[in-house]
């Protein structure tokens, strides 16, 4: 039985996708073509990263959430991000993510955000 | 001195395996949660690598070498596979082989962020040891 590991939630123009406990490159490996196809069948704006379940990323969770930041950027769209503990802090500072997603606290305000 | 090795299978899932085996034998130095975490991050990193790099997904025995030395944790992550052709390109920030677009590029910066020290011996057909050392409570 596989179980697993990412969440969808579309909402409007916006997907959520709600990450795994630990997001490394076995959690990873699932979540760019998943995400493909959702982003090939709806018109999306804006991608939220729901960290709030997430106690541990890796570089390869920097990987995934850069490759869709460009993906977004291609089409004008936006990439934010919420719930993130201090291991991700950390991870995400170095990874330079930083600059590029704004961090909110909750789920609402990174949809509105 | 204490120490303990361990062989693993190149496979994904024992990333998180390993990372956990090697923070557990840590907790005996008595580290905050900010060096586990640290120490986690880089294992996972050099494990990864063996598992994506090293044996390219085709399997393959990952070898785990853990010591503790007074305050200094030396954590020793060896694979015999692929290798690596030019290990100062390999360790710069961004670089990567993949071409996927998933791969940050970003492992070596990671264990050389989270750790004091990391070297890296390797030789095409042979193998990659990586040797990262830190001093905790330090």
């Amino acid at each position: 039985m596989t179980q697993q590991t990412f969440m969808y939630e579309a909402k409007e123009q916006i997907l959520i996708i709600h990450l795994p406990r630990e997001l490394d490159h076995h959690n990873c490996r699932d979540l760019k073509y998943e995400t493909d196809l959702l982003l090939a069948e709806n018109y999306i704006t804006k991608v939220v990263f729901d960290f709030s379940r997430t106690e541990f990323m890796d570089s390869s969770g920097i990987g995934i959430l850069l490759n869709r930041y460009k993906q977004m950027a291609r089409s004008g769209g936006k990439v934010t991000l919420y719930g993130v503990n201090a291991q991700v802090g950390r991870v995400l500072a170095i990874g330079g993510i930083n600059r590029l997603m704004e961090h909110f606290d909750t789920k609402e305000a990174a949809v509105a955000g | 001195m204490e120490r303990f090795q361990m062989q693993i299978e190149s496979l994904s899932k024992n990333e998180e395996f390993a990372r956990v085996v090697v923070v557990v034998f840590l907790s005996r130095l008595d580290p905050t949660l900010e060096e586990m975490e640290d120490v986690k991050t880089a294992v996972s990193e050099a494990v990864t690598n063996a598992v994506i790099h090293g044996y390219q997904g085709n399997g393959g025995i990952i070898e785990l070498e853990v010591t503790v030395d007074g305050a200094v944790l030396t954590v020793i992550v060896r694979d015999t596979g692929t290798g690596i052709r030019d290990v100062r390109r390999a360790m710069e920030p961004m670089y990567t082989t993949d071409k996927t677009g998933t791969r940050s590029g970003m492992g070596f910066s990671f264990m050389e962020a989270f750790m004091d020290e990391v070297q890296v011996e390797s030789e095409p057909g042979r193998g990659t040891t990586v040797t990262m050392r830190k001093k905790i409570g330090g």
